[in-house]
């Protein structure tokens, strides 16, 4: 008897400590006719099970696509160039453990593939309206899924339409749509925003996934459901302890939903770190001026805010060396030669700057 | 009192119907009030938020000030430059089109809102051209110098929109719509899509140009925190109605109308350690077509009490400059 407690134990153990996702220095690039784009250029975080890891940055610094690499949805002419993307899958009728597969090196259209994604990382994306199809009711499309991947319901059995539509009204109940069994049938442009991003919300948790991919879940939609759609996914959250990779550029939704964050630039990790260090003490100068740079509900009105000088440049023309350098307020003379990797800083952070570590990234 | 503010601007009693259609004839049916009764002033160089959730109104209210639609009813008073105070609701085509080059419009999309298949010169110029400003050779001179205000290079004129970034193209929005010197701006979500670094270097031009141009600004927007940095005063809008309006500091301490207070709280504060969990507004926005019976905002409202059902509050004034449409203004916290 010992040896099986043992074997348990050192899963739970290996469960708690060990990543559920681990990407380690992704690189994605699109080849254009113009040129090569390094949309991602050496990306790497991990993602511990039942964590809620903020992705921040501004557009063009890839945390779209890092996201699209992770499902295997990069489209052509873009390709995973190199890294890794190492995913603990589910063990049949387990909750812990499990083997460990390299997403990047999967194929996009493969079976194993396929029953990963949808089936144990699902994705909300940002445009319900978009993601729906206005042809089908939403119910259908929710179903649709649900059988695709019926063997996590109903093991060997096939589930039947029925009972996949039992499902998907309870799932619709769960997420706080109201009259659950009529909403089914109704199509997606019958809907408001709100109650349009709760049902795309039941159809990603249809699989219950590991892992949830929110990418800007609540950029198109107002102020107060914005509210209501955080507090739901912090609930269902809680409950079901699915991990999220939340991806968002407003820092607030940042702050308020997320446990650790990843602060991206140009296709790089610029710091990442605990939401209360990357808030409170942060150490990359771009994660400073970013925080600098919005307006708050506290600060004095009417004064003219700390800005980021310059802009982001074009994809074509990434700068040499450290990609802020030509923007940064501390710019030291080898940040526009030599690239700085992800280092630790402290024993929470990791900063990708020569003002704390002399670490160059080999070219 | 000579210091005391000017309004540039005085709706009083803004409505704007659209007709609701059905069958084969078109039968009008009902209609969808989306301004429903709506008075502010504007202060010669202040700047009024309008906030509110989409379908709010506040665009559409905006919009009728322009005149880019016409109001189903109420007065829209404007003091024109030569001091004059006209019902901007109540000209013709024909007289409006001389105080067109004074009341100038900032659109969202900075992608839509410029003509892909003209160049800088063309885009900013254009109102020059359509208002017969100078010839050409003026009409560059004056690019120039709207170029060189908004912070971009005057060699850029010959370019095409396509060449420019978001907060760029924002930039080539604004000097265009300052290219008839207006003394009103009716700026739209100016800097909903831009970046958060961008939006920064947006906002801090706006504030510079209104000061050294003595522009009045109508900012329409969702984003509290945004609005609270640029506004001096706040007006709150709800199904086609103003709820409150205020100055900004006051109406950040101290609301006086629920509707205002929840608004506030579900901004997500960029600050981990303060939860903005408390009080969430559920429910949502009523349609304008049919909205509920006595306060509009009732159904939603956590200090609901039976008169609030029956009884619609009157827009009155809780301390001087602070109007709130909410039966318990004045005697509750929110």
């Amino acid at each position: 008897m010992p040896p099986i407690l043992i074997v348990i134990e050192e899963a739970v153990n290996a469960d708690a400590k060990t990543p559920l996702l681990s990407v380690r220095d992704l690189r994605v690039s699109f080849a254009l006719d113009e040129g090569l784009v390094r949309a991602v250029d050496g990306t790497s975080f991990d993602v511990m099970p039942g964590q809620v890891l903020g992705i921040v940055g501004e557009s063009g610094c890839g945390k779209s696509v890092t996201m699209k690499a992770i499902l295997q949805l990069v489209e052509l002419p873009g390709r995973i160039t190199s890294g890794e993307i190492r995913f603990r899958r589910r063990p049949p009728g387990q909750e812990e453990g499990g083997e460990v597969v390299d997403l990047a090196r999967l194929a996009p259209r493969g079976a194993l593939m396929r029953d990963i994604r949808g089936g144990e990382i699902a994705l909300i994306p940002q445009e319900p309206m978009a993601a729906f199809s206005p042809v089908h009711t939403v119910g259908d499309q929710v179903i649709e899924a649900i059988l695709l991947h019926s063997h996590r319901w109903s093991g060997e059995r096939k589930l039947s339409r029925r009972e996949a539509r039992d499902i998907t009204v309870g799932l619709f109940r769960d997420v706080g749509i109201s009259m659950p069994e009529q909403r089914v049938d109704a199509y997606s442009w019958q809907l408001s925003g709100g109650l349009r991003q709760r049902a795309m919300i039941a159809m990603a948790l249809s699989c219950k996934p590991r892992l949830l991919i929110a990418d800007e879940p609540t950029t198109a939609i107002d102020v107060t459901t914005q509210a209501q759609v955080l507090a739901l996914l912090r609930d269902l959250q809680a409950k079901y302890n699915t991990a999220i990779i939340f991806i968002t550029h407003d820092l607030g939704v940042i702050a308020q939903m997320a446990s650790y964050v990843v602060v991206m630039y140009l296709g790089r990790v610029m710091e990442q770190g605990p939401v209360d260090d990357i808030f409170h003490v942060p150490k990359h100068p771009y994660t400073k001026a970013l925080l600098r740079s919005i307006p708050s509900l506290y600060g004095e009105t009417r004064v003219a805010l700390p800005v980021i000088s310059g802009s982001l440049p074009h994809p074509f023309n990434r700068p040499a060396g450290c990609p802020f350098h030509p923007r940064c307020p501390q710019v030291m003379e080898r940040c526009s030669t030599a690239v700085p990797s992800l280092q630790p800083v402290n024993d929470r952070q990791l900063a990708s700057c020569f003002l704390y570590n002399d670490a160059v990234e080999p070219a | 009192m000579s210091d005391a503010p000017q309004p540039l601007l005085d709706v009083r009693g803004l409505q704007k119907f659209f007709p609701i259609t059905k069958g084969f004839l078109q039968r009008t049916v009902g209609h969808v009030r989306a301004v429903d009764g709506v008075d502010f002033t504007v202060n010669e160089g202040e700047t009024l938020g309008l906030v509110g959730e989409s379908g709010c109104g506040k665009t559409t209210a905006s919009r009728c000030i322009l005149r880019a639609i016409d109001p189903t009813g109420g007065k829209i008073l404007y003091k024109t430059r030569a001091g004059r105070t006209v019902d901007l609701a109540a000209l013709k085509p024909a007289e409006l089109l001389p105080l067109r080059a004074e009341i100038q419009m900032i659109f969202q999309d900075p992608f839509g809102s410029l003509n892909p298949r003209m160049t800088l010169l063309d885009n900013v110029g254009e109102p020059l051209l359509v208002n017969g400003v100078g010839n050409r050779r003026e009409r560059a001179d004056r690019v120039a110098e709207l170029l060189r205000l908004v912070g971009l290079r005057p060699e850029f004129m010959h370019r095409f929109p396509h060449a420019f970034s978001g907060g760029q193209r924002q930039r080539i929005g604004i000097a265009r719509a300052l290219a008839t010197n207006p003394r009103l701006v009716v700026a739209d979500e100016p800097v909903s899509a831009l970046d958060v670094s961008v939006q920064a270097q947006v906002l801090n031009l706006l504030l510079e140009l209104q000061s050294r141009l003595k522009l009045t600004f109508l900012f329409v927007a969702h984003d509290l925190s945004v609005v609270r940095h640029i506004s001096d005063r706040i007006a709150v809008m709800y199904v086609g109605q103003l709820v409150e309006l205020a100055p900004t500091d006051e109406i950040f301490l101290s609301p006086q109308h629920p509707y205002t207070a929840a608004l506030m709280r579900a901004v997500p504060v960029a600050d981990p350690r303060v939860h903005t969990t408390d009080g969430i507004l559920g429910g949502e926005v009523p349609s304008p077509a049919a909205p509920p019976s006595g306060c509009y905002f009732h159904p939603r409202c956590r200090h609901a009490q039976a008169r609030c059902k029956v009884e619609a509050p009157a827009l009155r004034e809780i301390a001087p400059g602070h109007v709130s449409r909410c039966h318990f203004a004045g005697d509750m916290v929110f």
